[in-house]
């Protein structure tokens, strides 16, 4: 017990994860002619542009081969988790939306989520739809970084541009629904904090007709092209039942053939009202992995516009005074909205005690919130099950053997968002 | 989720492979939850795998239920992706012998999961193959999830301070 927490064991903890056990092993296995075999421990990270921010790993090299790998993490833990519990329920939607910084939607949706059902709060219809969309956008959004990014790591530099190109758009269609290009704060518990705005829906049909165009553009460039079918196809790959005993979801799992997605499995917030594909891969190798993503983006394209066409009429948050805030006009004139913004301002609501995990379907795979609540007007313990924190213990398993050029490209087709995995 | 009927034929008949193993289970929002015994939970989580086609192991995460004893809790959540079913086990141990047997080598998807809640929390995994801090830095003292533990207060190191900082550089 004390050996874990004393400062002067740290020099002997550092050596435990050097991977000298293997390189002994491995020169043992390699040495019968008598020859010498050089194995080679590599520090990549926690700085370097392929680790997709700061992850650090330490991976043993024979050759050009790897033969194991240790991701090391932490560079980036800001302990919202704990953050968190010294907040009002509503007032913890901003500081978990910067967990994974490319899906902050997500995020938002997932606590929500967990504390509308701590409270059975209903939310209305076209509170739903316009999370649907949101979310669709936001998963585009975070395939185009994803996409652009990764085509940089294999030397396809213009891809980087295009796709910022199109992200652009959507990030202006946050900005007019919410104000803000990032961690918009959009979705409350309960519903969305605003209607969209008069001009949206121009906006986001203009995108919704040109997205499948670009997607089509960016196919062209990278779906048969020599270079990047080289540095993809059949490279690392790993079947469904190692996948699944590590728990990996999302397009990862999907890319092994596995169509689970929890928006058909067990949909939420009105998922089962749209009719949308789920892209499955079929040998679960990098190809596969890019091309479920990309697959994807046609498919939330048509969610959106579903989602659009079918807008209900109706409130955007519920009409519980107890959780959402009253609307601005009737402060002016009623007692009664006066005392519910002050009480919601100052303390929040209190949730029944109880615990709830509440998993939604992110563009990297489940992202389950877990919420305690003690009766209090501030949550015990909030969890996120991130699902870049569970999927990177694959990048083991996936290239052991494999050559390091193919790790960078296995590591660009994991998608790691390490503000998600460190939280 | 099982429905609470279905949670109490579970509940039976893991009770009957593992005596002792079942304290409890709450329904509650639709969310079906077996409470175990700590020692029982390797035994319990692989039955629920064999019998009962819970395959995979979505999350593990820590709580602490400050100030109700015993304080410190591990969940575990279930999925059975065949009939889309989730089930969580949970149980509790006590801060001065915050000890459970590790899962991993039954299922490889908890191995960061249980060092995320041994960093955060301080709960012992006996057999966990690689049982260090994940998040927070090796040399780090206590367990920040924990509910007495203060937020705040942790000094930054800048170059003005790095003498009399607490001893990082040392």
């Amino acid at each position: 017990m004390d050996a874990v927490s004393t400062r002067s064991e740290y020099r002997k903890r550092e050596e435990s994860i050097t991977l000298s056990p293997l390189e002994e092993q491995l020169a043992v296995q390699r040495d019968p002619s008598g020859g010498v075999t050089e194995v080679l421990t590599l520090n990549i990270g926690p700085h370097h542009p392929a680790t997709h921010g700061v992850l650090r790993l330490l991976v043993t090299l024979e050759g050009e081969v790897v033969r194991d790998l240790r991701p090391i993490i932490g560079y980036v833990h800001t302990g919202i988790e704990k953050t968190a519990e010294d907040k009002a329920y509503w007032k913890v939607i901003p500081v978990v939306e910067r967990m994974d910084y490319l899906s902050y939607y997500f995020n938002a949706m997932a606590f929500c989520g967990a504390v509308e059902t701590l409270l059975e709060c209903e939310v209305p219809k076209r509170a739903q739809y316009l999370r649907v969309i949101h979310l669709e956008l936001n998963r585009i959004m975070s395939h185009l970084v994803w996409l652009g990014t990764s085509a940089l790591d294999l030397g396809a530099m213009s891809m980087f541009w295009y796709c910022f190109r199109e992200r652009e758009l959507i990030l202006d269609l946050f900005e007019q629904s919410s104000g803000q290009r990032m961690h918009t704060r959009y979705f409350q518990v309960g519903g969305v904090i605003e209607d969209i705005p008069r001009g949206f829906e121009e906006k986001l049909r203009e995108f919704i007709a040109i997205m499948p165009g670009r997607v089509d553009q960016y196919n062209d460039l990278l779906k048969r092209n020599e270079i990047l079918l080289q540095r993809l196809r059949g490279t690392c790959p790993l079947d469904e039942e190692s996948l699944l005993a590590l728990g990996v979801t999302g397009p990862l799992l999907r890319a092994a053939g596995n169509p689970w997605d929890l928006r058909k499995a067990a949909p939420y917030s009105s998922y089962e009202d749209f009719s949308f594909k789920i892209p499955v891969g079929t040998v679960g190798d990098n190809y596969d992995r890019y091309a479920v993503r990309v697959a994807e983006i046609y498919e939330s394209v048509k969610i959106i516009e579903q989602a659009l066409d079918g807008l209900p009429e109706g409130p955007y948050i519920t009409g519980d005074r107890k959780v959402a805030l009253p609307p601005r006009h009737e402060l002016a004139t009623s007692m009664e909205a006066l005392i519910h913004h002050f009480k919601l301002v100052t303390e929040g609501f209190r949730p029944p005690p109880g615990e709830v995990y509440y998993p939604i379907e992110s563009p990297r795979g489940e992202l389950g919130c877990f919420v305690r609540s003690d009766g209090s007007a501030k949550p015990a313990r909030v969890h996120m099950r991130d699902p870049s924190f569970v999927n990177l213990q694959a990048t083991a398993a996936m290239t052991r053997g494999a050559y390091i050029a193919d790790l960078i490209a296995t590591l660009a087709m994991l998608d790691p968002i390490l503000g998600g995995i460190d939280r | 989720m099982p429905d609470q009927v279905g949670l109490e034929l579970i509940a039976t008949a893991l009770g009957e492979a593992i005596p002792g193993s079942v304290l409890e289970t709450t329904f509650f929002r639709e969310r079906a939850a077996v409470h175990v015994a700590p020692a029982s939970v390797r035994q319990v989580l692989s039955t629920l795998k064999q019998n009962h086609g819970y395959r995979a192991l979505m999350s593990v995460h820590g709580v602490d239920y400050y100030p109700h004893e015993p304080r410190l809790g591990v969940h575990y959540e279930l999925l059975d992706m065949d009939r889309v079913d989730r089930l969580s086990v949970k149980l509790r141990v006590p801060l001065d012998e915050p000890n459970v047997e590790s899962v991993t080598p039954d299922w490889p998807t908890a191995n960061h999961q249980e060092r995320e809640v041994f960093d955060m929390f301080g709960v012992y995994f006996d057999g966990h193959p690689d049982l260090r801090r994940i998040l927070m830095p090796e040399d780090y003292e206590g367990h920040p999830q924990r509910r007495d533990f203060p937020l705040g207060g942790e000094p930054v190191l800048f170059t003005h301070n790095e003498v009399s900082s607490p001893g990082w550089t040392r």
